[in-house]
């Protein structure tokens, strides 16, 4: 096939993806997580599609490592992250709200005893 | 500014008391600065307002990389190159975190891809004007991202999480493009009367286009009402353009340029400038398509869309291939 010709395939193949309206299939989306240098944990940054693993590890190091931010990348595919639900908020996070003696400010220490 | 004309509801706004519950929580959870997530109840009209506008903002990012791309193989010395390339990389990066942030909203990428080609989606009007010198990459980086900055710091505290983190993001990286461009203006104008005659030239021609990226003046612009009370838009259109005046004389006159307004004037009362009329004309022409360089900017729109098809395709097979493995 000529260079031509073969550029008028992919021309074709392309509109006939415009045509069919909703395009065929998208790449998976994938979430980025970034370990910085100060030993924090991987921290969720962003995210982007990629076909799979390797080219989503490539496009994470250069859409969100350009400026040193990171020293190790996560890539996980959306799709396997299980999300609480905005409406759970009540069951899941309310408990926590009456159990306030969780938090070392809640007991008086006098002080003489000093720091503790 | 790189979203210029968001049709927002086109309804009345609304008080918390002709609200539906549902509404009701939603709107006393911005009142109050809590921020809205994508999987959070919002109003439609919250959602597509949002779509259009964070749409807007990356198709700009995206389409913004054209008018310097057109330089990176002429800059006038390999430093110079380097740069703008991180630069307009940068603004690659700027589209995916936006197009990212609109996905969350239930639009796909090649919906918004699509929508762009097909000429159906706006970009900053900015975009449409062709970079004709060397010191347009200096104008550009001084007053179109000086502009840009204008009005996405505001945009980090707004209602909806996904835009205002991508903002966070974008924001930290654009301090880096203006000052590029004061950079190259400022060797510009240390240099040759020709040197300095190419910067002059090059803010005249940039100037007025950079005022009109804040969008039409606030006695028409429509939309605003419910885009400020869903904390979506914070500053009115002429307050930013004013203050994008106020900042950039200064530094004009520090170059040693001259605004090219004869109207531009120091008022001692209101302690900022009086600037001349916007051609508001060329504004809605420029938008609706008719600017000087529309047609070649969605022209390399499509043809690197298409150029890369074989390139999405392998990718794709290869991808499919190895999961059968």
């Amino acid at each position: 096939m000529s260079s031509t010709a073969k550029k008028a395939n992919i021309v074709k193949k392309a509109s006939t993806v415009k045509k069919a309206g909703t395009v065929k299939k998208e790449w998976p989306l994938w979430e980025v997580f970034v370990r910085g240098q100060h030993g924090l944990a991987h921290r969720h940054v962003g995210s982007l599609h990629a076909p799979d693993s390797k080219m989503a590890m490539n496009n994470a190091r250069d859409v969100y490592t350009r400026r040193g931010e990171g020293l190790s990348i996560w890539v996980v595919p959306s799709h396997t992250i299980t999300a609480s639900a905005p409406s759970d908020k009540g069951p899941l996070f309310e408990p926590a709200n009456s159990k306030v003696y969780r938090h070392p400010g809640f007991f008086n220490i006098p002080d003489e005893i000093g720091h503790m | 500014m790189y979203a210029q004309m968001v049709k927002s509801t086109g309804n009345q706004v609304k008080n918390l008391e002709e609200m539906e519950p549902d509404e009701r929580a939603f709107q006393t959870r911005i009142n109050a600065d809590i921020k809205i997530e994508a999987k959070d109840w919002m109003p439609d009209g919250y959602r597509r307002t949002l779509i259009r506008q964070i749409s807007q903002h990356a198709h700009s990012e995206i389409v913004g990389q054209l008018p310097e791309s057109n330089w990176i193989k002429r800059a006038p010395t390999l430093e110079r190159k380097a740069i703008l390339l991180a630069k307009v990389q940068d603004e690659a990066g700027h589209g995916l975190y936006l197009y990212c942030a609109a996905e969350t909203l239930g639009i796909s990428r090649d919906e918004m891809t699509e929508q762009l080609l097909a000429g159906k989606a706006k970009y900053s009007s900015i975009f449409n004007y062709p970079t004709l010198s060397w010191a347009d990459m200096g104008a550009i980086g001084w007053l179109v991202d000086g502009a840009a900055i204008m009005n996405q710091v505001p945009l980090q505290y707004c209602s909806f999480g996904p835009y205002a983190r991508a903002m966070v993001r974008i924001c930290k990286e654009e301090s880096f493009h203006q000052r590029q461009g004061f950079d190259i203006m400022m060797k510009l104008v240390g240099g040759t009367k020709a040197q300095k005659d190419m910067a002059q030239d090059a803010l005249n021609r940039w100037w007025w286009p950079a005022l009109m990226m804040f969008g039409p003046p606030d006695a028409s612009s429509v939309h605003s009402a419910q885009s400020f009370a869903w904390n979506i838009k914070q500053n009115s259109n002429d307050e930013l353009r004013q203050k994008f005046v106020d900042q950039t004389v200064p530094q004009a006159q520090h170059l040693g340029l001259e605004i090219p307004d004869a109207d531009l004037v120091w008022n001692e009362d209101k302690g900022s400038y009086d600037y001349g009329a916007v051609d508001w004309d060329e504004f809605f022409a420029v938008l609706s398509g008719n600017g000087p360089c529309n047609a070649e900017r969605l022209q390399a729109r499509q043809k690197a869309w298409d150029d890369g098809a074989w390139f999405r395709e392998g990718l794709t097979a290869n991808a499919q291939k190895r999961a059968k493995l």
